[in-house]
Protein backbone atom coordinates (compact mmCIF):
# COMPACT_ATOMS: atom_id res chain seq x y z
CA UNK A 1 0.00 0.00 0.00
CA UNK A 2 1.32 3.50 -0.95
CA UNK A 3 1.17 6.99 -0.11
CA UNK A 4 0.12 9.60 -2.25
CA UNK A 5 -0.43 13.57 -1.89
CA UNK A 6 -3.33 14.70 -3.81
CA UNK A 7 -3.55 18.29 -4.25
CA UNK A 8 -7.21 19.88 -5.66
CA UNK A 9 -7.50 23.21 -7.28
CA UNK A 10 -10.71 24.83 -8.66
CA UNK A 11 -13.19 27.35 -8.64
CA UNK A 12 -15.40 27.27 -5.54
CA UNK A 13 -18.81 25.55 -5.84
CA UNK A 14 -21.29 23.33 -3.50
CA UNK A 15 -20.66 20.05 -3.52
CA UNK A 16 -17.14 20.24 -5.31
CA UNK A 17 -15.24 18.30 -1.61
CA UNK A 18 -18.43 15.70 -2.36
CA UNK A 19 -17.16 14.95 -5.74
CA UNK A 20 -13.73 14.75 -4.57
CA UNK A 21 -13.77 12.43 -1.88
CA UNK A 22 -16.11 10.73 -3.40
CA UNK A 23 -13.81 9.99 -6.32
CA UNK A 24 -11.18 8.72 -3.74
CA UNK A 25 -13.42 6.64 -2.03
CA UNK A 26 -14.37 4.95 -5.37
CA UNK A 27 -10.45 4.47 -6.06
CA UNK A 28 -10.25 2.48 -2.67
CA UNK A 29 -8.08 5.12 -1.38
CA UNK A 30 -7.88 6.30 2.23
CA UNK A 31 -7.42 9.84 3.55
CA UNK A 32 -5.01 10.11 6.11
CA UNK A 33 -4.34 13.80 6.24
CA UNK A 34 -6.21 16.67 4.48
CA UNK A 35 -6.78 19.72 4.39
CA UNK A 36 -9.03 22.49 2.61
CA UNK A 37 -9.40 25.95 2.26
CA UNK A 38 -10.34 28.84 -0.07
CA UNK A 39 -7.37 31.12 -1.95
CA UNK A 40 -9.42 34.24 -3.29
CA UNK A 41 -12.48 31.83 -4.04
CA UNK A 42 -10.46 28.79 -5.41
CA UNK A 43 -11.00 25.53 -3.27
CA UNK A 44 -7.30 24.28 -2.78
CA UNK A 45 -7.00 21.25 -1.03
CA UNK A 46 -4.30 18.64 -0.32
CA UNK A 47 -4.82 14.89 0.64
CA UNK A 48 -2.51 12.34 1.70
CA UNK A 49 -3.74 9.31 0.75
CA UNK A 50 -3.41 5.41 1.18
CA UNK A 51 -3.92 2.78 -1.37
CA UNK A 52 -3.23 0.36 -3.92
CA UNK A 53 -3.11 2.23 -6.69
CA UNK A 54 -0.68 4.74 -7.84
CA UNK A 55 -0.32 8.45 -8.07
CA UNK A 56 -0.21 8.26 -11.70
CA UNK A 57 -3.60 5.99 -11.56
CA UNK A 58 -5.04 8.47 -9.49
CA UNK A 59 -4.57 11.47 -11.53
CA UNK A 60 -6.38 9.41 -14.45
CA UNK A 61 -9.25 8.08 -12.25
CA UNK A 62 -9.95 11.19 -10.38
CA UNK A 63 -11.35 13.49 -12.58
CA UNK A 64 -13.61 16.21 -11.49
CA UNK A 65 -15.21 19.17 -13.66
CA UNK A 66 -13.32 22.59 -13.44
CA UNK A 67 -11.11 21.38 -11.11
CA UNK A 68 -7.13 20.56 -11.44
CA UNK A 69 -6.29 17.48 -9.27
CA UNK A 70 -2.44 16.09 -8.79
CA UNK A 71 -1.30 13.65 -7.28
CA UNK A 72 2.28 12.33 -6.33
CA UNK A 73 4.04 9.41 -5.03
CA UNK A 74 5.32 10.27 -1.28
CA UNK A 75 7.97 8.32 0.75
CA UNK A 76 6.21 7.28 3.85
CA UNK A 77 9.47 7.01 5.53
CA UNK A 78 10.34 10.45 5.28
CA UNK A 79 9.78 12.34 8.93
CA UNK A 80 10.48 16.51 8.66
CA UNK A 81 9.76 16.98 12.27
CA UNK A 82 12.55 18.44 14.62
CA UNK A 83 14.16 16.13 16.29
CA UNK A 84 13.83 16.01 20.27
CA UNK A 85 11.24 17.42 22.43
CA UNK A 86 10.88 20.70 21.09
CA UNK A 87 8.54 23.53 21.91
CA UNK A 88 4.94 24.92 19.89
CA UNK A 89 5.06 28.19 19.00
CA UNK A 90 2.81 30.93 17.52
CA UNK A 91 3.88 33.59 15.62
CA UNK A 92 1.84 36.38 14.47
CA UNK A 93 2.93 39.21 11.82
CA UNK A 94 0.64 42.04 10.72
CA UNK A 95 1.53 45.02 8.81
CA UNK A 96 1.76 46.69 5.35
CA UNK A 97 1.31 44.38 2.58
CA UNK A 98 4.93 44.37 0.79
CA UNK A 99 6.54 41.61 -1.03
CA UNK A 100 9.38 39.27 0.66
CA UNK A 101 7.44 39.49 4.56
CA UNK A 102 6.73 35.19 4.53
CA UNK A 103 10.49 34.86 3.26
CA UNK A 104 11.96 36.75 5.53
CA UNK A 105 9.93 35.58 8.54
CA UNK A 106 10.40 31.81 7.48
CA UNK A 107 14.46 32.75 6.49
CA UNK A 108 14.39 33.94 10.32
CA UNK A 109 13.05 30.38 11.73
CA UNK A 110 14.86 28.31 9.32
CA UNK A 111 18.42 29.67 10.43
CA UNK A 112 17.88 28.78 14.02
CA UNK A 113 16.42 25.25 12.94
CA UNK A 114 12.74 26.03 13.21
CA UNK A 115 9.93 24.45 11.46
CA UNK A 116 7.04 26.05 10.28
CA UNK A 117 4.03 23.08 10.43
CA UNK A 118 1.33 25.36 9.79
CA UNK A 119 0.67 28.82 8.14
CA UNK A 120 -1.94 31.19 7.22
CA UNK A 121 -1.42 34.69 5.31
CA UNK A 122 -4.53 36.81 4.51
CA UNK A 123 -4.89 40.39 2.91
CA UNK A 124 -7.49 42.78 3.88
CA UNK A 125 -6.79 46.11 2.54
CA UNK A 126 -3.74 47.34 3.26
CA UNK A 127 -3.10 44.97 6.29
CA UNK A 128 -1.32 41.71 5.59
CA UNK A 129 -1.68 39.08 8.15
CA UNK A 130 0.70 35.94 8.67
CA UNK A 131 0.26 33.37 11.26
CA UNK A 132 2.14 30.48 11.64
CA UNK A 133 2.40 27.32 13.76
CA UNK A 134 6.07 27.32 14.40
CA UNK A 135 8.36 23.73 16.23
CA UNK A 136 11.56 24.91 17.46
CA UNK A 137 14.42 22.65 18.57
CA UNK A 138 14.42 22.66 22.20
CA UNK A 139 18.11 23.98 22.77
CA UNK A 140 17.26 26.87 20.63
CA UNK A 141 17.57 30.52 22.42
CA UNK A 142 13.97 31.38 22.65
CA UNK A 143 15.05 35.52 23.45
CA UNK A 144 17.41 36.11 20.93
CA UNK A 145 15.01 34.44 18.40
CA UNK A 146 12.64 36.79 18.89
CA UNK A 147 14.97 39.79 19.12
CA UNK A 148 15.81 38.67 15.34
CA UNK A 149 12.76 38.94 15.09
CA UNK A 150 11.87 41.71 16.22
CA UNK A 151 14.42 43.65 14.25
CA UNK A 152 13.00 41.74 11.09
CA UNK A 153 9.45 42.80 12.10
CA UNK A 154 10.98 46.63 12.73
CA UNK A 155 12.20 46.78 8.44
CA UNK A 156 8.99 45.00 7.48
CA UNK A 157 6.86 48.13 9.23
CA UNK A 158 5.38 45.15 10.79
CA UNK A 159 4.43 44.15 14.62
CA UNK A 160 5.26 40.20 15.15
CA UNK A 161 4.58 38.51 18.19
CA UNK A 162 5.57 35.11 19.12
CA UNK A 163 4.53 32.95 22.24
CA UNK A 164 3.88 29.62 23.26
CA UNK A 165 1.28 27.27 21.61
CA UNK A 166 -1.32 26.55 24.05
CA UNK A 167 -2.05 23.01 23.47
CA UNK A 168 -4.82 21.56 25.03
CA UNK A 169 -3.78 17.97 26.75
CA UNK A 170 -6.84 16.94 28.56
CA UNK B 1 -24.11 64.32 26.09
CA UNK B 2 -24.74 63.31 22.09
CA UNK B 3 -20.83 63.34 20.76
CA UNK B 4 -20.38 62.77 17.09
CA UNK B 5 -19.30 59.71 15.48
CA UNK B 6 -15.92 59.43 13.95
CA UNK B 7 -14.16 57.23 11.57
CA UNK B 8 -12.46 54.30 12.60
CA UNK B 9 -8.76 53.47 12.37
CA UNK B 10 -8.10 50.92 10.20
CA UNK B 11 -4.72 49.01 10.59
CA UNK B 12 -2.09 49.01 10.13
CA UNK B 13 -1.72 52.14 11.89
CA UNK B 14 0.52 53.01 14.19
CA UNK B 15 -2.08 54.55 16.85
CA UNK B 16 -3.24 50.94 17.00
CA UNK B 17 -0.31 49.64 18.10
CA UNK B 18 0.54 52.07 20.89
CA UNK B 19 0.36 51.97 24.37
CA UNK B 20 -2.43 54.10 25.22
CA UNK B 21 -1.66 56.73 28.05
CA UNK B 22 -3.58 57.66 31.33
CA UNK B 23 -5.99 60.60 31.04
CA UNK B 24 -7.91 62.48 33.27
CA UNK B 25 -11.62 61.41 33.25
CA UNK B 26 -13.01 64.68 34.55
CA UNK B 27 -11.19 66.85 31.22
CA UNK B 28 -13.58 68.37 29.40
CA UNK B 29 -11.72 66.60 25.98
CA UNK B 30 -11.48 63.07 27.63
CA UNK B 31 -15.52 63.38 28.40
CA UNK B 32 -16.13 64.53 24.56
CA UNK B 33 -14.43 62.02 23.40
CA UNK B 34 -16.20 59.58 25.37
CA UNK B 35 -19.20 60.89 24.14
CA UNK B 36 -18.15 60.77 20.79
CA UNK B 37 -16.80 56.68 21.18
CA UNK B 38 -20.26 56.04 22.48
CA UNK B 39 -21.71 57.69 19.19
CA UNK B 40 -19.29 56.23 17.39
CA UNK B 41 -20.54 52.55 18.43
CA UNK B 42 -24.25 54.04 18.46
CA UNK B 43 -23.86 54.69 14.33
CA UNK B 44 -22.11 51.50 14.09
CA UNK B 45 -25.06 49.82 14.95
CA UNK B 46 -24.26 46.39 16.55
CA UNK B 47 -23.72 45.15 20.00
CA UNK B 48 -20.61 45.91 20.66
CA UNK B 49 -17.21 47.96 21.72
CA UNK B 50 -15.19 50.57 20.28
CA UNK B 51 -11.37 51.50 22.20
CA UNK B 52 -10.06 55.72 21.85
CA UNK B 53 -7.31 54.46 19.94
CA UNK B 54 -9.89 53.18 17.36
CA UNK B 55 -10.79 56.75 17.07
CA UNK B 56 -7.40 58.11 16.53
CA UNK B 57 -6.63 58.74 20.03
CA UNK B 58 -3.99 57.11 22.20
CA UNK B 59 -6.58 57.52 25.35
CA UNK B 60 -7.28 55.10 28.46
CA UNK B 61 -10.62 54.86 26.97
CA UNK B 62 -13.71 52.27 25.88
CA UNK B 63 -16.84 52.20 25.22
CA UNK B 64 -19.05 49.24 25.69
CA UNK B 65 -22.29 48.21 24.37
CA UNK B 66 -22.90 44.32 24.71
CA UNK B 67 -26.83 44.74 25.57
CA UNK B 68 -28.61 43.22 22.15
CA UNK B 69 -26.28 40.73 21.76
CA UNK B 70 -27.52 37.03 21.36
CA UNK B 71 -24.46 35.57 23.25
CA UNK B 72 -24.50 38.18 26.17
CA UNK B 73 -25.70 37.16 29.67
CA UNK B 74 -24.32 40.41 31.69
CA UNK B 75 -24.65 43.72 30.26
CA UNK B 76 -24.33 46.80 31.68
CA UNK B 77 -25.51 48.78 28.97
CA UNK B 78 -23.88 51.72 27.23
CA UNK B 79 -21.22 52.44 29.18
CA UNK B 80 -18.02 54.05 28.74
CA UNK B 81 -14.59 53.50 30.89
CA UNK B 82 -11.47 55.92 31.39
CA UNK B 83 -8.16 54.13 32.86
CA UNK B 84 -10.13 50.81 32.70
CA UNK B 85 -8.26 48.00 34.95
CA UNK B 86 -8.52 44.07 34.53
CA UNK B 87 -8.95 43.30 38.23
CA UNK B 88 -9.97 39.59 37.55
CA UNK B 89 -10.49 36.95 35.02
CA UNK B 90 -11.20 33.94 35.27
CA UNK B 91 -12.44 30.64 32.98
CA UNK B 92 -10.80 30.53 29.74
CA UNK B 93 -12.04 29.83 26.55
CA UNK B 94 -11.65 29.86 22.73
CA UNK B 95 -14.10 32.49 20.70
CA UNK B 96 -13.81 33.79 17.17
CA UNK B 97 -13.80 37.66 17.36
CA UNK B 98 -13.09 40.08 14.69
CA UNK B 99 -12.29 44.58 15.04
CA UNK B 100 -14.13 46.93 13.41
CA UNK B 101 -10.06 48.02 12.72
CA UNK B 102 -9.22 44.72 10.91
CA UNK B 103 -12.61 44.40 9.18
CA UNK B 104 -12.86 41.10 6.91
CA UNK B 105 -10.94 39.02 9.55
CA UNK B 106 -11.94 36.75 12.06
CA UNK B 107 -10.00 34.84 14.78
CA UNK B 108 -10.24 32.28 17.79
CA UNK B 109 -8.69 33.93 20.48
CA UNK B 110 -8.31 32.48 24.26
CA UNK B 111 -10.33 35.35 26.90
CA UNK B 112 -11.71 35.31 29.80
CA UNK B 113 -15.57 34.39 30.31
CA UNK B 114 -15.83 35.78 33.56
CA UNK B 115 -13.85 39.15 34.83
CA UNK B 116 -14.40 42.13 36.84
CA UNK B 117 -13.20 45.22 35.38
CA UNK B 118 -12.89 48.88 37.63
CA UNK B 119 -11.97 52.79 36.02
CA UNK B 120 -12.94 55.89 36.16
CA UNK B 121 -16.59 57.80 34.66
CA UNK B 122 -15.94 60.39 32.25
CA UNK B 123 -17.35 63.92 33.40
CA UNK B 124 -17.37 62.87 37.02
CA UNK B 125 -14.57 60.71 37.36
CA UNK B 126 -16.56 58.44 40.10
CA UNK B 127 -14.44 55.04 40.56
CA UNK B 128 -17.12 52.01 38.91
CA UNK B 129 -16.45 48.12 39.38
CA UNK B 130 -17.97 46.16 36.45
CA UNK B 131 -18.38 42.40 36.78
CA UNK B 132 -18.75 41.07 32.92
CA UNK B 133 -19.02 37.78 31.31
CA UNK B 134 -19.49 36.05 28.28
CA UNK B 135 -19.93 38.18 25.40
CA UNK B 136 -19.66 41.61 27.55
CA UNK B 137 -16.43 40.10 29.02
CA UNK B 138 -14.84 38.80 25.97
CA UNK B 139 -15.50 42.55 24.56
CA UNK B 140 -14.25 44.29 27.26
CA UNK B 141 -10.73 41.96 26.98
CA UNK B 142 -10.71 43.08 23.30
CA UNK B 143 -11.12 46.86 23.68
CA UNK B 144 -8.16 46.81 26.83
CA UNK B 145 -6.24 44.90 24.41
CA UNK B 146 -6.26 47.89 22.14
CA UNK B 147 -5.11 49.83 24.90
CA UNK B 148 -1.91 48.07 25.22
CA UNK B 149 -1.52 48.25 21.30
CA UNK B 150 -3.01 44.83 21.14
CA UNK B 151 -5.15 43.56 18.41
CA UNK B 152 -6.94 40.45 18.59
CA UNK B 153 -4.53 39.01 15.63
CA UNK B 154 -1.70 38.75 18.16
CA UNK B 155 -3.61 36.37 20.14
CA UNK B 156 -4.82 34.12 17.51
CA UNK B 157 -4.67 30.70 18.88
CA UNK B 158 -2.29 28.73 15.26
CA UNK B 159 -2.29 29.23 12.02
CA UNK B 160 -5.94 27.52 11.18
CA UNK B 161 -7.17 29.99 13.47
CA UNK B 162 -7.55 32.78 11.27
CA UNK B 163 -10.79 33.49 9.15
CA UNK B 164 -11.99 35.42 6.75
CA UNK B 165 -14.87 36.71 7.84
CA UNK B 166 -18.21 35.02 6.79
CA UNK B 167 -20.88 36.98 9.46
CA UNK B 168 -20.70 39.76 11.63
CA UNK B 169 -19.52 38.78 15.38
CA UNK B 170 -17.39 41.71 16.23
CA UNK B 171 -16.25 42.21 19.42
Amino acid sequence: MGLSAVTVLGVDRPGVIAEVTGSLAECGVNIQDSTMTLLGGHVAMMLLVAGELSAEQLRERVRIPEVVVSAAAVDASRHFSCPGAGLEYVLTLHGPDKPGIISAVAGVLASVGGNITGMSTRLSGRLYVLIADVALPAAVDVADLMRKLAAVGANLGSEITFRPGEPDLL
Amino acid sequence: MSGVPREVVRAPHAVLSASAEIVDPTDPFVVSAADDLLATLRAIGKPSGLSAPQIGLSWRLIAVNASLHPRSRSSAGAVTLVNPRLAEAAGWRHGREGCFSVPGLLGEVPRATRITVSGELPRTGESVTIEADAFEARCIQHQLDHLDGVLFLDRVSGARALHHRSHSCYA
